[in-house]
C-alpha cells in the first residue's frame, strides 16, 4: 500500500472522458444488451448504461442493481449522521453555502459543544459520525480536530471526516487518534470547470484535491468516500464515469482500502447557485443502477439532499449508506436555527422515522457496524 | 461410525446440529429469529462489530436465546491480530464467552482472510485460553499450522463469502478433511443447500452458513432447507458412498447366479 500520491491524475488523463461520455450518449440497445450481460463491467459498459438507451430500459436496469446490491450487502443499511463542527470557511466555491465571501453567521463549535451535538445524535441511535467543516486551517486546525475526536462520546465507533485535504502526516494523526474515513468528493473532475467554481482558497487545487485521498489511504485511513457534485458541470455523465473510474482506481490501488461514493446533487443554498445541468429524477436513479452494476461492492451514500419518496426507493435498488434526521448547520441537533447552513435538507423526516421506513420496507437499520479505533 | 449417535464435538462440547448459522443481512432481527429456530442450529455466529449493548432490547443479542444457542462472537472488521485479539477480549470482558470465530479480512472487496494474520491471532489467543474457530482460506497447510497452534476447529472457505457459489474449493477440503484432527467446518460461499450437502458428503464435519439464508425469499424456509441437506450430506457421507465407474453396472449382474 503505498505509491507516489498523485497517481489517480494521470489514469484520469488517460480514460478521455470526453469520448467516453461521447459513447454514453449515442450507445446502441445492443451496447446496453452487451453491458448488462458482462461479467465485469468497467466504464465501456458504464457508459452504455449511462446512455439514452438505457434510460428506455430503466426498471431492467433498476432489477439488476437490487439483485446486486442483495447479493453484496443484504437486506441491511447503514445509517450515519452529519455532524457539522464549523462553517467557518476560507475557500471561495460557488455552489457553497459556507464560501468564504457569503455574509453569513459563522460558527465553530468548541469541543465540548461537539461533544454535546455528538450525544443528541447518540441519543437517536447513531452510532457512527461524519465530522463536516468548512476549510478553514485555522479555526478547524488539525490539533482542533483531534480534540475534537477525543471528545466524541465512548458510543460514538466509527469517525469519519469531510474537511479540508491534509497532509499525510495529518491523516496519521486522525488515523492514530481513531479516525476510520476521510470524505473529499472531488465536485467536478472537468478540471477546467473545477477552476471556474473554486475560485480561490485551498480548494482551488484540483490535483491537490483529487490526490487527498490517497495520500489519507497512504496514512492508514481506511474508508474513502469519493463523489461528484452532479449539476456542477454541463456533463453529468463525464462526472459519473469519472467517480466510478477513481473508485475502482483506489480499490486496486489500496486494497485495504473500504470505498464509498455519491452523487449528491446540487441543492439551493445561501450561494443562490443555479445549476448548469438538469438531472431529472428518472436521470438521477438511472446513474445510480449503473453505478450499482458497474461498482458492486461499493457502498453508495445518499444524504438528506434528496426528498423522501426518492431516497425510500433508492434504498430497494441501489443505496446501502443513509443519513438520516440531518442538520447542516453548525450546533443545528441542539440548538437549530442559530447558524448558516450548508444547503437546505429535502428529506426532512426523523432518524426514527426513516429506520420505520426501512424496516417497513424489509431492510434492517444498521446504526452499528464497526467497533472503535479510539482506544 | 455410527449415524445414531454422531454428535458434532468441539472442545469438548457436543452438538447434534451440524449447521451453524450467522445472523447477517437479514431484514429484520425477528426474521432472523426465526430462522435460527427453522435452522435447527446451536451455534450462532454473530459479528461484534453489530454487537451494541447499548441499545438494550433491540439489540441483535437480545433476539439470540442463549440458552438454546452456543454463542460465537466473530471477529469480523478486524484487519490484524492485535485488532482481533482485542475485540475477542472485549466480547469475553463483556460476558460472551470464550467461544471466537476468528476473522481478520483486511481485504474489504473480497473478505479473503489473512493468512499471516490470522495464524499469528490464533497463536495470541489460544495461549488467552480461548477456544478458537478460525475462518481461514482452504489451504491444507494453513489449516495444519491452525490446528498445530491449538485452534479447536478449521473453518475453509468453499467460495467467497456471501457469494453463494458453492464448494469451489472441494480438491482442497477434500485434502484438508483427510488431514484433519479437529473438526473441518467449510465457512462462506455456500449458495443453495445441494452445496452444503456436496460440503458434508466430502466429509466436512459441519458447515456454516449466512448469505444464502438470510437473502433468501424465504428466510425460514431456506434455513430449514440447509438443515435438512446438511443432515443428508452426513448420513451420504457416514454411508460410504459407492465408488464411480466409467461405464453402466447392472445392478442384477447377467452372473449373479455364480455368487
Amino acid at each position: 500500500m503505498s505509491g507516489s500520491p498523485g497517481a489517480f491524475a494521470a489514469d484520469l488523463a488517460a480514460l478521455d472522458l470526453p469520448a467516453l461520455s461521447s459513447y454514453a450518449r449515442r450507445a446502441s440497445q445492443q451496447d446496453v444488451d452487451r453491458a448488462l450481460a458482462a461479467d465485469h463491467r468497467g466504464v465501456r459498459e458504464l457508459a452504455a448504461l449511462l446512455s439514452p438507451a438505457a434510460a428506455s430500459r430503466l426498471e431492467e436496469l433498476a432489477s439488476a442493481a437490487r439483485e446486486c446490491t442483495l447479493q453484496r450487502f443484504g437486506r441491511a443499511v447503514r445509517l450515519f449522521a452529519p455532524l457539522y463542527v464549523s462553517n467557518a470557511c476560507l475557500s471561495t466555491c460557488t455552489y457553497c453555502g459556507f464560501a468564504k465571501d457569503l455574509d453569513v453567521v459563522r460558527r465553530t463549535l468548541t469541543p465540548q459543544e461537539v461533544a454535546a451535538e455528538a450525544a443528541v445524535l447518540v441519543g437517536r441511535g447513531f452510532r457512527h459520525v461524519l465530522l463536516v467543516s468548512g476549510e478553514h486551517r485555522v479555526e478547524v486546525s488539525p490539533a482542533y480536530l483531534l480534540d475534537v475526536v477525543a471528545a466524541l462520546p465512548e458510543s460514538v465507533v466509527s469517525v469519519s471526516v469531510e474537511t479540508q485535504t491534509w497532509s499525510g502526516d495529518t491523516y496519521g494523526r486522525l488515523v492514530a487518534a481513531g479516525v476510520e474515513g476521510v470524505v473529499h468528493y472531488q465536485e467536478t473532475y472537468d478540471r477546467s470547470r473545477y477552476g471556474e467554481v473554486h475560485v480561490a482558497g485551498w480548494k482551488r487545487d484540483f490535483d491537490r484535491r483529487l490526490a487527498a485521498v490517497e495520500v489519507a489511504a497512504d496514512a492508514g485511513i481506511r474508508r474513502l468516500g469519493v463523489g461528484a457534485l452532479l449539476g456542477l458541470a454541463l456533463d453529468w455523465r463525464a462526472d459519473v464515469l469519472a467517480v466510478a473510474a477513481h473508485a475502482s482506481w483506489l480499490t486496486r490501488r489500496y486494497w485495504r482500502t473500504e470505498v464509498t461514493v455519491a452523487l449528491p446533487r446540487i441543492k439551493p443554498s445561501a450561494s443562490g447557485f443555479q445549476p448548469v445541468a438538469e438531472l431529472t429524477d428518472a436521470d438521477y436513479v438511472q446513474a445510480l443502477c449503473a453505478l450499482r452494476l458497474c461498482a458492486p461492492d461499493a457502498g453508495i451514500v445518499l444524504s438528506t439532499r434528496e426528498p423522501a419518496a426518492l431516497r425510500d426507493g433508492l434504498v430497494r435498488i441501489a443505496v446501502t449508506h443513509l443519513s438520516a434526521g440531518s442538520s447542516t448547520e453548525p450546533g443545528g441537533y441542539t440548538h437549530p436555527g442559530a447558524s448558516q447552513e450548508q444547503f437546505e435538507v429535502s428529506d426532512d423526516r426523523s432518524a426514527v422515522e426513516v429506520a420505520q421506513m426501512l424496516e417497513a420496507a424489509g431492510y434492517e437499520p444498521v446504526w452499528k457496524d464497526a467497533f472503535s479505533l479510539r482506544v | 461410525m455410527s449415524a445414531e449417535r454422531d454428535p458434532l464435538v468441539i472442545a469438548g462440547r457436543e452438538f447434534s446440529s451440524r449447521l451453524l448459522t450467522g445472523t447477517g443481512k437479514f431484514s429484520s432481527h425477528d426474521l432472523m429469529r426465526a430462522a435460527l429456530d427453522a435452522s435447527g442450529s446451536q451455534i450462532v455466529t454473530v459479528a461484534l462489530r453489530r454487537v451494541d449493548p447499548s441499545r438494550g432490547d433491540d439489540d441483535v443479542l437480545g433476539f439470540i436465546d442463549l440458552d438454546r444457542f452456543t454463542l460465537l462472537p466473530n471477529t469480523s472488521g478486524a484487519v490484524t491480530a492485535e485488532e482481533a485479539v482485542r475485540l475477542a477480549r472485549l466480547a469475553r470482558a463483556g460476558g460472551m464467552g470464550d467461544f471466537v470465530k476468528l476473522e481478520v479480512t483486511p481485504d474489504p472487496r473480497w473478505l479473503t482472510p489473512d493468512p499471516v494474520e490470522t495464524l499469528r491471532a490464533a497463536e495470541l489467543l489460544v495461549a488467552d485460553g480461548f477456544t478458537v474457530l478460525p475462518y481461514c482460506s482452504a489451504d491444507p497447510v494453513l489449516c495444519r499450522r491452525l490446528e498445530e497452534a491449538g485452534c479447536a476447529t478449521v473453518m475453509p472457505l468453499g467460495s467467497w463469502i456471501g457469494s453463494n457459489r458453492g464448494l469451489r474449493t472441494r480438491d482442497a477440503v477434500e485434502i484438508i478433511v483427510e488431514q484433519a484432527g479437529v473438526p473441518v467446518v467449510v465457512d462462506a460461499g455456500l449458495g443453495v443447500p445441494s452445496d452444503a450437502a456436496e460440503a458434508m458428503e466430502v466429509g466436512a464435519d459441519a458447515v456454516l452458513v449466512n448469505t444464502a439464508i438470510a437473502v433468501a425469499r424465504d428466510p425460514v424456509a431456506m434455513a430449514r432447507a440447509f438443515a435438512l441437506a446438511t443432515e443428508a450430506g452426513r448420513l451420504g457421507y457416514l454411508a460410504g458412498r459407492a465408488a464411480p465407474q466409467p461405464t453402466a453396472v447392472a445392478s442384477s449382474p447377467l452372473t449373479g447366479f455364480l455368487r
